[in-house]
């Protein structure tokens, strides 16, 4: 009995050995850093790589600006940032590659006739100046705001595109894309957002000034709720190879389908 | 003999570590919601937190005031325990004393399977019916609020009252009634007077179960209140203490994910008050008997 204990021992030990041998041999670590939105994106993104190549691709969740910095302060490889480069830090000497567009679509109940809204009408609906639907549309009823909890990427995405951040007078928290969908579209007085990746027939999607979200329209901008996941390098020092690679594999076309599982729209 | 004692001692042994391990566990979540919960409250000030009426976690002026949780959680508890624990007490009672034997053992088998239904199914029902049903019945814009919450959870706590309530009616010595019906009383007055004053006890732990069971409930809870951080109102949507640690903690960071810890501890300190309480309010009457 105690003999086989303490074989079993000895082999785990052995067999513990080992994996710390080829974890240290096989230094193989591209760290990236930044936006907290992008979680999924890099997480589709460096499974993908890793399984391809072996490479490990670490993530620091810590936000965009300090993503930013920690490009500047070369405390990472890649920064990550889900919004453009200000020009104060691209005089810093950063600059952006865009890897992918994060859409969100407005939904309503389908028997909601509302089929456009302007921008400036969603951030006045959302912040509670427009109560009403008859305000806005050929329809009354009180608006119901449907929205994600606080820290949710979408919310974030939705709230700062639209320019609501911390202004939204909320009905309804929800905590997944599938609970806003299924309660947008059981109450005809009620408006969400989710990705557009995720929209349902169960709900109907509004043009936002005039234009639908569709893989054209965010691609080249024209639909306005929308920003880009960007990648943060600095322009005068060149990328060790092993990031390098993985940052040519990321802009490239052959992770498109890789980064539509994130739920966005590859950049290439 | 010496085998034997060898035996007998490792055998107690195991016993005593799978006992212990029950202990282990509530100590250590205890220290880890007191270590991971006081930062932040520190750091917002005790104060600020129990009784700021805003909660904005993420703003670029964060407020972490828990107040209405607080409330909300205060008074879905107290309006489940009215709405259920009336229908649960009649169902027990009917159900001890009056049922047939068929009946009892059909309605007894469907409110042990009521008890096994998962908390996430109850919210599923409540935000496909119930939900839209306020909305209509009651022509307000949306039905998610603190009523949906209540008559949820009313019906979640219905099982463990009636189960509790049923076997302490039961354990009332026949004795007791015979008696009393042989000095003339009705079947009624006998089950009122004589059957539920002697299970009181019994029934009194079934409402303190009905209440443990309400203010700790989150999942069928998140679905149906609509999670605004509302000071409570009937028709509003609502954010119970529960649910504020739920629904953010996903992508929390920061003092938020630590507000969030000390609003568990909150919650935690909450439910350790009320049972100690309700536990020492009806502890004399169990004594008198």
């Amino acid at each position: 009995m105690k003999k086989i204990l303490v074989s079993i021992c000895i082999g785990v030990c052995l067999a513990a050995l080992f994996v710390g041998c080829q974890k240290s041999e096989g230094k193989t670590t591209v760290s990236t850093d930044g936006s907290t939105s992008m979680e999924k994106l890099i997480g589709v993104l460096g499974e993908s790589y890793e399984i391809e190549t072996g490479v490990t691709v670490s993530y620091n969740p810590t936000g965009s600006s300090a993503g930013i910095n920690a490009v500047l302060e070369e405390r990472c490889d890649i920064g990550l940032s889900s919004r453009s480069l200000k020009a104060e830090e691209r005089a810093l000497g950063l600059v952006e590659t865009v890897v992918a567009y994060d859409g969100i679509a407005i939904i309503v109940h389908p028997e909601n006739p509302v089929a456009s809204l302007t921008l400036e009408q969603i951030q006045r609906i959302y912040t509670g100046e427009v109560k009403d639907w008859k305000e806005v549309a050929d329809f009354s009823g009180e608006i119901v705001l449907i929205g994600r909890e606080a820290g949710s990427g979408t919310r974030d995405g939705f709230e700062s595109i639209t320019g609501t951040v911390g202004k939204c007078d909320y009905r309804q928290e929800l905590t997944s894309t599938g609970d806003v969908i299924t309660t947008v579209s059981q109450n005809p007085n009620a408006i969400g957002y989710t990705s557009v990746a995720s929209v349902k027939d169960s709900v109907k999607v509004v043009a936002v000034n005039e234009v639908l979200p569709a893989e054209a329209t965010i691609r080249d901008g024209s639909y306005p709720v929308q920003r880009p996941f960007v990648m943060i390098t600095r322009a005068d020092t060149a990328l060790p190879p092993l990031a390098q690679e993985f940052f040519d594999y990321a802009i490239s076309p052959n992770a498109g389908s890789v980064i539509a599982l994130a739920g966005v729209v590859a950049a290439n | 003999m010496r085998k034997n004692d060898l035996v007998e001692k490792i055998v107690h042994g195991i016993f005593l570590a799978l006992g212990l391990l029950t202990v282990v566990c509530v100590l250590v979540i205890t220290f880890y919601l007191v270590i991971s919960g006081l930062p932040a409250i520190k750091e917002i000030g005790l104060t600020k937190f129990l009784f700021g009426q805003k909660w904005v976690s993420t703003g670029k002026n964060p407020s972490f005031g828990i107040l209405p949780f607080i409330l909300t959680s205060v008074y879905g508890t107290a309006g489940a325990i009215i709405l259920g624990v009336p229908v649960g007490f009649f169902t027990a009672l009917y159900l001890a004393k009056f049922a047939p034997r068929k009946v009892e053992r059909v309605v007894g088998s469907l409110v042990n399977l009521l008890a096994g239904i998962p908390s996430v199914v109850y919210g599923l029902v409540g935000m496909l019916i119930l939900v839209p049903s306020i909305r209509k019945v009651f022509d307000v814009p949306d039905g998610a609020s603190l009523l949906a919450a209540i008559i949820v959870l009313s019906v979640m706590i219905l099982p463990s009252i009636v189960k509790v309530s049923v076997t302490a009616l039961e354990a009332v010595p026949q004795e007791y009634e015979l008696g009393s019906l042989a000095l003339g009383a009705s079947a009624v007055e006998t089950c009122f007077r004589v059957t539920v004053p002697a299970a009181k006890s019994g029934i009194a732990a079934s409402v303190v179960l009905g209440v443990g069971r309400a203010i700790g409930e989150a999942m069928a809870v998140i679905m149906v209140s609509g999670n605004a951080a509302n000071m409570p109102s009937l028709f509003e949507s609502v954010r119970f203490l529960t649910t504020a640690v739920a629904s953010e903690m996903a992508y929390s960071s920061g003092l938020q994910r630590e507000a969030l810890f000390s609003i568990a501890l909150v919650l935690f300190l909450f439910i350790l008050l009320i049972n100690t309480l309700l536990n020492l309010f009806f502890k004399p009457q169990k004594d008198k008997k």
